[in-house]
């Protein structure tokens, strides 16, 4: 059948710069650009082509130029080049079109539509560079209160399990298996240096990587893939994967392509089987369920370690959330819309659950009408760009976030969207070992560590200008934010005065 | 129900912000004393008000009904006052009642009525049980019936509080006439022009009193911590908030005022790092964790009291002034070491307490605690620091 495609991507090359030295055809692992021996040319498939920039940025003469192609299809409000690129490739396969990565639709970003405070005049702000300012977090489920004991003069509660964040960033949940062995180690590796933690996703956790840190929440998924004692006894927390935001009501999706035999071993799933999550956990149909796995896990960490639940965000996410914690979850972790995954069928992913701003802000409000918020962390996901999106969640009632694609984007990805075909030409998503071994575990770290960093750092001089010198005292505290061009529902939904109020 | 954040918060900012003055004087021995003093060291600080609100608490002022609650109760208007005393009937048994003395004073324009009711709880409520209920009575009176608010309600002591600079408000309530081994004082200075006389400090319930300086800037964080727990922030007030989350951990959690301290101006984590006992470590470590909400974040300084005790608290960064002072039986607290040196002239020992540090003036061992020990003045001048 004749391809009615066009290609995404222009590929301009300046032949005057170009010295031929092939860098970009072993670059791309799309088979993008090819060299012609006979005519001493590179030729490039532009059909091939996903805009990774890699050859470009590879290019030792910056003889590269990638663009969008700009069609010369009649200009259709209604109908984009997405619509029609989309129909006629199902029109060829008859299949359901996979995507990787976060939602790209202009749903509204709530983040850019609230504005923060400062002190002026009747507060001071605080300096950071000159006073103490702790962003030192502890997750897990607290006490209403303490008991004192006035003949030894001490104070008692019945404890539930705490882990310890220096920073409220946290890494969400990548599995290996989805990135490669390198990304996911230097993922482990930067949670340890910056005194967080990192989410194995549902691929498992390679046992040799076990020793090295305990810094990770250890998740148990639908597919359960290398999930057993061990594993969840060398995490700090454990995570009932419920749902993603990206696709909220379906399961994972891991290409065969990408299950090579270690990723086999981790997930104890034979290799090249597509390794599939079922849309729901099979042993919860409802919440009395989620309560019995809460507590088996509960039972098999001998109750040490706090048991996070991790939801969509979707319509009911309140009530959803209440139940969560009275079944017994310690944390609640809620993915928005813009979260991001290795492989979802884009329409789900275009189509399905709400910004997490909003999800955030009812829960935060529910669970403190109903006056169990103390009962649980609240961790967000879902498109966090930058410290001041991160902020914002924190005064919106968070404890701490997860940050996915953003640990991507630090390790070099330049979302393409690629990540379901199991090549990436920056080693990330990949398990193929010509590409996976461009991406150095140490560089790959530092770059991480160096984002967790700066954010920190950026985190404290807006906390300092709000006269606040710990991260505890802007939890949930919404009288710091401000909304900019929103409808009252919206400011009503967020618990935000309008700016100028 | 009223909506006391209306009056209190007429411009409904997010809570209304003032700064101020604060005074507090205890005689160890609870030798009693009359008003002036406290009237002249407040008025020392007369920049540091603007007119917009003064008051004073004192404690031992009615030894005749010692075991009675002393409601003091402004009234707007008649009818207010009517509706009260009838609720008051119906919840206790008024032994005794009448307006709270006052004269016609320069600075003090439109007072409301001001009344005070000696009551005992009905014979059903147990002893337990009474501080509650006073306090569930109370919530209902300042909620519910207009134009009424309680100033106070606790035994042997009262609080006198209106618009107008604290001097002439003590004036107007002649406290001169009145005898009190504690006394406290505060002048305000809010951002905002209102005139409202509940809005003064000190807030007060039961006999617990706290005035306050400061602008809380984990405002929102502790309200919603509180509200949580029964309290309804319906001032807008960070005062407000520090009476409750007083309330809410010594009152009703019972802990003692040493480990509120370590709560609301909780130590850094820095330096909980360096604590080599591990089991003050651990203990550290679960107060900030259980009570995060209740961490006061920006600049404030305390003077809380009750029966038998005066705390001085400020913020652990120490973002607003405190400074303390010692003679014989007597405690000083106040935010400028003048006033202190104008009605004690012989004051030797003044000191800077350190942020978070409380200061503890008690009654019952006769000893002023600071950093978890008595002050022992003249005998180990290093430890209080001297600034005098």
């Amino acid at each position: 059948m004749l391809s009615t495609l066009l290609p995404e991507f222009k590929i301009e090359r300046d032949d005057s710069r170009c010295i031929r030295c092939k860098v970009c055809v072993r670059q791309c692992g799309f088979k993008t650009h090819r060299y012609d021996e006979e005519d001493d040319t590179i030729c490039s498939s532009e059909e091939n082509c996903v805009g990774c920039q890699r050859c470009a940025v590879m290019c030792p003469t910056n003889a590269l130029t990638i663009k969008p192609h700009d069609w010369g299809y009649r200009p259709n409000a209604n109908w984009s080049k997405d619509h029609f690129r989309e129909l006629h490739r199902q029109a060829e396969s008859g299949g359901v079109i996979l995507t990787g990565s976060g939602n790209d639709k202009p749903y509204r970003i709530y983040w850019d539509h609230i504005v923060l405070n400062a002190s002026q005049v009747t507060n001071p702000s605080i300096d950071p560079l000159r006073e103490p300012m702790e962003l030192r977090t502890y997750l897990g489920r607290k006490p209403e209160k303490v008991e004192y004991d006035p003949v030894n003069k001490k104070v008692y509660a019945d404890m539930p399990p705490q882990v310890m964040i220096e920073v409220p960033i946290i890494f969400s949940a990548l599995s290996y298996g989805a990135i490669s062995y390198n990304a996911w180690k230097a993922l482990l590796m930067a949670a340890k240096e910056a005194g967080t933690l990192c989410n194995t996703g549902e691929g498992g956790w390679p046992v040799e990587l076990r020793g090295y840190s305990n810094r990770v929440i250890a998740q148990c998924a639908s597919g359960r893939f290398g999930v057993d004692l061990d594993y969840l006894n060398s995490a700090s927390i454990v995570e009932i994967k419920i749902g993603q935001g990206a696709k909220p009501g379906i399961g994972g999706h891991l290409p065969g392509e990408k299950v090579s035999s270690d990723v086999s071993l981790t997930r104890m799933i034979p290799e090249g089987t597509d390794a599939l999550s079922p849309a729901p956990q099979h042993d919860i149909y409802s919440i009395e369920d989620l309560s019995m796995l809460i507590y088996a896990l509960k039972e098999a960490t001998h109750y040490e370690k706090p048991i996070s639940v991790k939801i969509a965000a979707v319509h009911n996410a309140a009530a959803i959330a209440s139940g969560m914690v009275r079944a017994g979850a310690d944390i609640i972790a809620i993915d928005g819309i813009r979260g991001g995954t290795g492989a979802a069928p884009k329409i789900i992913r275009d189509n399905v659950g709400i910004p997490v701003e909003l999800a955030l802000a009812s829960v935060d409000k529910r669970l403190r009408e109903e006056g169990i918020r103390n009962q649980a962390s609240i961790l967000v996901a879902g498109g966090f760009r930058n410290s001041g999106d991160i902020i914002k969640a924190i005064a919106l009632g968070a404890d701490a976030v997860y940050i996915g694609t953003a640990a991507l984007v630090a390790m070099g990805c330049t979302i393409c969207q690629k990540c379901y075909t199991g090549i990436c030409n920056w080693g990330i998503c990949t398990q193929d070992p010509y590409l996976s071994k461009r991406l150095n575990p140490e560089i790959a770290k530092r770059r991480l560590v160096n984002m967790i960093r700066g954010w920190s750092l950026e985190i404290k001089e807006m906390l300092g200008g709000m006269g606040i010198n710990a991260i505890e005292s802007l939890r949930g505290n919404r009288h710091h934010l401000r909304g900019v061009g929103l409808e009252q529902w919206e400011l009503d939904v967020l618990g935000i005065k309008g700016a100028g109020m | 129900m009223k909506n006391l954040s209306q009056i209190s918060n007429p411009f409904n900012d997010d809570k209304v912000i003032a700064n101020c003055g604060l005074f507090g004087m205890m005689s160890l021995e609870k030798n009693t004393f009359s008003g002036s003093d406290i009237i002249k060291a407040i008025a020392n600080m007369r920049v540091r008000g603007n007119g917009l609100g003064g008051g004073f608490a004192a404690y031992g002022i009615y030894p005749d009904y010692a075991d009675l609650y002393a409601f003091h109760i402004m009234f707007q208007s008649r009818s207010a006052k009517e509706q009260t005393e009838s609720f008051l009937e119906g919840s206790f048994k008024i032994v005794a009642k009448e307006e709270v003395p006052h004269r016609y004073a320069i600075g003090v324009s439109d007072p409301p009525l001001v009344w005070r009711y000696f009551v005992e709880t009905p014979k059903g409520v147990s002893d337990e049980y009474a501080d509650d209920y006073v306090v569930e009575k109370v919530m209902i009176i300042n909620t519910k019936i207009d134009d009424s608010f309680v100033f106070s309600s606790g035994k042997d002591m009262g609080v006198f509080k209106g618009v107008g600079h604290p001097e002439d408000i003590g004036n107007y309530f002649c406290l001169e006439d009145y005898s009190a081994y504690i006394w406290v004082s505060h002048s305000r200075f809010p951002t905002n022009t209102q005139a409202w006389w509940g809005g003064a400090h000190p807030f007060s319930i039961l006999d617990w009193t706290v005035v306050h300086n400061g602008e809380i800037s984990s405002y929102g964080t502790n309200r919603n911590f509180l509200e949580m727990r029964g309290y309804y922030c319906t001032m807008h007030t960070d005062t407000e908030v520090m009476a409750y989350a007083v309330d809410l951990l010594i009152r009703r959690h019972r802990l003692p005022v040493d480990i509120a301290a370590k709560i609301m101006a909780a130590p850094l984590w820095t330096e909980i790092d360096q604590i080599d006992d591990e089991e003050e470590k651990q203990q550290l470590t679960m107060l900030r964790q259980v009570y995060s909400g209740l961490l006061i974040n920006g600049p404030f300084t305390v003077i809380i009291a009750h029966q038998g005790e005066m705390i001085g608290l400020g913020d652990r960064v120490r973002l607003r002034p405190l400074v303390a002072g010692i003679k014989d039986d007597m405690l000083y607290l106040s935010s400028e070491e003048a006033p202190m040196k104008l009605i004690r002239p012989d004051l030797e020992y003044t000191w800077i307490p350190k942020g978070g540090e409380p200061i503890i003036g008690k009654l019952d061992t006769k000893e002023v605690i600071y950093q978890n020990k008595p002050v022992q003045v003249g005998v180990n001048k290093d430890a209080v620091n001297i600034a005098a």
